[in-house]
């Protein structure tokens, strides 16, 4: 042998340039449309939740990393992902420390606790939301400032008012700080798609199938400004482009991945037109999210040279 | 115009154009040649010359082993200085045949089949057979056990491998410049063996030149097509390239056989060809010599046998100094420990390369982000499998289909937490292989 020794390893031996910080540092790029938007829209207060969400998001996993001695986590863009998008989900109005509560809530329990990055069971910035609309509904449901009067699109509708569907395509309505705005969302959806970071499997099931789900059980039949309205209205949009398309918590199966969406589209359509309040997106996919293992297991790719039937008994199919 | 493809795979980087446009250069043997008994699929080969004696280049020096085995021959004239266990690339010590070349370069008298257009079947798989030619695109299966399917007429396409998807390497690429009348040729010798036999060229459509070269020279056949196929990683996997040409899918359970197809690599043709019409065994093919570490990346024509050290001096030597040194390319090859190990039938490329990807990112944990799944051409689930193979839960392995893996190395190429999902399941592979064999 000669005296130098080169480095050995499995093949194969070069790998592509996208990390998992380059991914969530898309996202983050992806959602600043919105949480722009956000800002101009609500005022300099939106910015201080967004900051506050953020803030709290890291500093309790690199506090979490050093109380049990795991080596810094935070590097890799999750947890500031997570509290971006708890703080697009809260009403302006909220009391700062409320929005520091639920961004600990959501990386501590929904996350960390679950065994990090890849284990939580459920999208940690909804679970954050959820366990403050419970906690603290009337907080979370104060729409009112100074430029909007309270009532979200939803509401209104659902109390038989009728909305300007041109402001909610734009965003000039009441709501949470990101989810106003759809012309802001679909330009960060767009990033993510010609980035490769998300494909349109979940967001086009999704809204598709709610879209049906509208038309058939709205009861206004066939009524383009209510159906528009309900797609552009309570979180929709910005729930199918980052939300559903988290990948920790959502099926890693291509048919899976339909499955999830058309699921999603039919609970959201069930919350919002028979349920008691006006909205459903994030409930619909945080009882998404428990179902993925289940719907990843009658998903499972037939693998290649197998036919559908008989998959994979070691038996010769041609 | 229909793209001949399949569904999954990915696009790394190709770094051909460091070695592509240089002509091939021949390399002389050096003074100690060594030839491993095992350079093939199957059992080793036996020696049949003796410490002392005298070969000539060309010479048969050890007999196949079995029906799945291959003879191995000199390359050069000299005396048998010893038979030994050598090293190997993979780093195992093998038998091997070391032989002092005396530079007068006697040959052997070659013995080619007389009018192959009209020789029967067995004559030619003889021929093929005694040559020592096996698979030269990496697999070392041996050719004459592969042209001896059990049906020779249910065969209806014989597809040559020039794909060459492999990113770095242009062996092929140059071979099919350089000498395409030898490709077309030796594809007609194995279109002889099989009456019903369609010849496909099969080629990706980064290689525009090569394909125009093919076609023109295949006008006038009208039982050889020159198809092109999408340029991808790894389309020149033999399921991914029988499905890209015929549409035809073999899981890992079946021989393309199976589907009425023989695919063999450029190179492997090319012996077939030098079998037949030269009646020369299988003494030399063609080796990159590339990365950003080697000073003239080039191609060379190599007396099999010569070591690696040796091929890299004739290059030059490195310029800059390498972390990682692959024999073949960076998905699917080997990497080595040491030069000082002899190149073989299989040896397809030396690449040095200054920076060690692998060692230069650290694995994180999964996000199940399903890149994995997407790019994997076997439409398997990697990501689920390489955990299944670290917690050694074999059945889990096993029925989520881990032995349709074919390690092309797709899923640890995308994997954006950087997790060795090839290398868990490849070990398993092996496990699970030799319990196969108990």
């Amino acid at each position: 042998m000669s005296e130098q020794i080169y480095h050995v390893s499995s093949n194969p031996h070069i790998r592509s340039k996208v990390t998992t910080s380059s991914i969530m540092l898309l996202v983050l790029i992806a959602l600043l449309p919105t949480t722009g938007f956000g800002i101009w829209n609500f005022g300099f207060r939106a910015l201080a939740v967004v900051l506050v969400c953020i803030g709290s998001a890291v500093a309790t996993e690199s506090i979490f990393c050093l109380i049990v001695k795991k080596k810094q986590t935070v590097k890799d863009l999750s947890a500031v992902v997570t509290g971006l998008l708890l703080a697009l989900n809260l009403p302006v109005t909220i009391p700062l420390w409320m929005a520091a509560l639920g961004s600990i809530f959501a990386i501590l329990v929904v996350k960390l606790l679950f065994g990090g990055l890849g284990q939580n069971f459920m999208n940690p910035a909804l679970g954050g939301r959820c366990f403050l609309l419970i906690s603290f509904p009337t907080a979370m449901t104060a729409f009112a400032t100074d430029a909007y009067t309270g009532a979200t699109p939803l509401a209104v509708m659902k109390s038989g008012g009728s909305v300007n569907v041109m402001d909610m395509i734009i965003g000039r309505t009441s709501g949470t700080i990101g989810e106003t705005s759809v012309i802001a969302i679909v330009i960060g959806a767009c990033i993510l798609l010609l980035c490769g970071v998300i494909d349109l499997k979940i967001p086009a099931s999704y809204i598709l199938s709610f879209a049906c789900f509208i038309l058939l059980f709205g009861g206004h039949g066939f009524d383009p400004a209510f159906l528009a309205a309900h797609l552009a209205g309570g979180g929709l949009m910005l729930g199918a482009f980052f939300m559903a398309t988290d990948y920790v918590t959502s099926p890693i199966t291509p048919m899976g991945k339909i499955v999830f969406g058309i699921f999603l589209g039919i609970l959201t359509g069930i919350f919002r037109i028979f349920g008691p309040g006006s909205e459903g997106v994030s409930y619909a996919i945080i009882i998404g999210n428990l179902l993925v293992p289940l719907i990843e297991k009658v998903t499972v790719p037939t693998p290649f040279g197998f036919t559908k039937k008989k998959s994979a008994k070691g038996g010769k199919q041609a | 115009m229909t793209k001949y493809t399949f569904s999954g795979g990915v696009h790394p980087f190709d770094g051909k154009s460091l070695s592509k446009d240089k002509p091939i250069t021949k390399l002389d043997a050096q003074k100690e040649m060594v030839y491993p008994l095992s350079q093939h699929i199957g059992a080793p080969a036996k020696a049949i010359v003796a410490k002392g004696d005298h070969v000539k280049a060309g010479q048969m020096i050890a007999e196949s082993g079995g029906f799945v085995s291959a003879p191995v021959h000199s390359s050069v004239s000299g005396t048998v200085k010893n038979i030994e266990p050598r090293r190997t690339v993979t780093g195992d010590r093998v038998m091997s045949i070391i032989i002092e070349n005396d530079e007068a370069c006697e040959w052997v008298d070659p013995d080619p089949v007389e009018d192959w257009e009209h020789a029967d079947r067995e004559t030619i798989i003889h021929a093929i057979r005694n040559a020592g030619v096996v698979g030269m695109g990496g697999a070392g299966f041996p050719t004459a056990v592969k042209l001896s399917p059990k049906e020779p007429e249910k065969i209806e396409y014989i597809i040559a491998n020039c794909a060459e998807c492999e990113p770095y390497l242009t062996s092929d690429y140059r071979r099919m410049l350089e000498e395409p009348e030898k490709l077309v040729t030796g594809l007609k010798i194995i279109m002889s063996l099989f009456p019903h036999a369609h010849g496909i060229l099969a080629i990706e459509d980064n290689k525009p030149d090569c394909i125009q070269l093919l076609r023109k020279m295949t006008e006038n056949e009208p039982d050889i097509d020159v198809r092109a196929l999408q340029t991808k990683y790894p389309q020149g996997a033999e399921r991914a390239l029988i499905f890209a040409t015929t549409g035809r899918m073999i899981n890992s359970t079946m021989l393309p056989a199976d589907a009425g197809c023989i695919v063999d690599n450029v190179d492997t043709i090319v012996a077939i060809y030098h079998a037949v019409v030269e009646g020369i065994p299988l003494t030399e093919r063609i080796v990159t010599v590339t990365g950003d570490a080697v000073k003239d990346p080039r191609n060379f024509k190599i007396p099999i046998g010569v070591s690696y050290d040796y091929l890299l001096e004739a290059d030059g030597g490195f310029v800059k100094d390498p972390e990682k040194i692959i024999c073949g390319g960076p998905m699917m090859g080997f990497a080595m420990y040491g030069l000082d190990v002899p190149t073989t039938k299989t040896s397809t490329a030396l690449l040095a390369m200054t920076k060690d990807e692998v060692a230069a990112s650290e694995p994180g944990p999964c996000i199940r982000c399903g890149k994995c799944v997407e790019v994997c051409p076997g439409h398997v689930m990697p990501f689920q499998l390489a955990n299944c193979a670290e917690h050694g839960d074999e059945e889990g392995f096993l029925k989520g289909n881990g032995m349709e893996c074919c390690e092309c190395g797709c899923c640890s190429f995308v994997c954006p937490a950087k997790r060795h999902l090839t290398q868990s399941i490849k070990s398993m592979r092996k496990i699970q292989l030799g319990k196969r064999k108990k």
